[in-house]
């Protein structure tokens, strides 16, 4: 991270020496800090107001609700998991707040659910059923998208929701196409062998 | 999609009241949340949106994209896109810098600020993440896990344009 900082403001520097826009670059700098810390006042408005909301749904008892939905597809998706494990409940636990954009709650879920795993087979070498749950958390699978959202409106956005279905969309087909990557990647590896 | 939130909103009030949940409570304590997510990612947030703002202001960063545009073009893709993808699964703090930019320069309502939302919606930091998960559990042998999860974020980019041109339109 150290060298992208570095990189971005060097660059910035040299850039600027070559094409003789120095003036404005001093002011950039002056300024982007007042307005970064401008934007997060902006948007941490809408940010706390999902994360109330979200609350509710969390102490309704949402998140087990929803792993239960949940409960036929995983096993599908993770099939050397037992459905009354520690790490089943778990993994949908995490799956269940992510959906609802609790990021608060799904990232120990998850670390919880990792271990658990590990727990069912020991060892450094990571298992088709963690490698398909840790791309289930880097694919974002979000009801509600929060922060673009509140970004958008604080850049003049009409209908801040508007692109709700196209990330609905969006993520459902990144993930699809990161797990049957996964399942094909094995699949060639097999083969070779 | 105008209903969707005040109904999402409403049902969750409702809800609460019938099962006997203190949603005034609940709803505070969610905001309390909130905040510590703000507070917690302020400072890197800050340090990139001055690093993004610096590139911005020296001019570097729409010669990059100029640079970029011929190619991308070529095959149809919005050059503003590229660095943001680029940037997505190493920095989510970057990548918000340079969508704040995207919406600065083309406007949050345009086909390329509804694309950059898009991506920036369905996608995660990835790295991040896969260290996070893995390092917890103490696994270092992560086989195809990365290449798996940067296919999901291409296959995001790419097809945050395709859809936005097929629900929204261009």
């Amino acid at each position: 991270m150290a060298y992208v900082f570095g990189v971005m403001i060097a660059g910035a520097f040299v850039f600027s020496l070559v094409c003789g826009s120095l003036p404005q670059l001093s002011a950039g700098i002056l300024d982007s800090a007042g307005e970064a810390v401008q934007l997060l006042i902006a948007i941490s408005g809408m940010l706390c107001m999902w994360s109330g909301f979200m609350r509710i749904a969390k102490d309704c008892g949402l998140i087990e609700k929803l792993s239960r939905l949940f409960a036929p597809i995983l096993r599908r998706l993770y099939p050397d998991i037992e459905p009354e494990s520690d790490a089943f409940r778990y993994i949908s636990m995490n799956i269940s707040a992510n959906l609802l954009g609790l990021g608060n709650a799904a990232t120990p879920l998850g670390l919880n659910a990792m271990r658990e795993m590990k727990r069912l087979s020991p060892g450094d070498r990571a298992t088709d059923s963690m490698v398909t749950f840790v791309l289930m958390n880097t694919a974002s699978i979000q009801l509600i998208p929060t922060t673009v959202a509140a970004l958008r409106k604080s850049y003049g956005s009409q209908q801040p929701f508007d692109i709700l279905l196209c990330v609905w969309l969006t993520s459902a087909l990144a993930l699809t196409a990161g797990l049957l990557s996964s399942r094909l990647i094995k699949g060639m590896k097999r083969w070779r062998r | 999609m105008e209903a969707v939130i005040p109904v999402i909103v409403a049902a969750l009030c409702v809800y609460g009241l019938v099962k006997r949940v203190n949603i005034f409570e609940s709803f505070v304590e969610g905001v309390k949340e909130g905040m510590q997510t703000v507070r917690f990612i302020a400072p890197t947030m800050i340090a990139l949106l001055v690093a993004v703002g610096t590139l911005k202001a020296s001019g570097a960063l729409e010669w990059i994209a100029e640079l970029i545009r011929p190619v991308a073009t070529a095959v149809g893709f919005p050059a503003e896109l590229v660095p943001m993808g680029l940037l997505r699964p190493v920095s989510g703090s970057g990548a918000t810098a340079i969508l704040t930019n995207i919406y600065e320069t083309c406007g949050a309502d345009s086909f390329v600020g509804r694309c950059a939302s898009v991506v920036a919606g369905s996608t995660e930091t990835t790295f991040y993440a896969v260290t996070m998960y893995y390092g917890a559990a103490g696994i270092k042998k992560i086989r195809h896990t990365l290449v798996s999860a940067l296919v999901a974020d291409f296959t995001a980019i790419v097809m945050s344009v395709v859809i936005v041109g097929l629900v929204m339109g261009s």
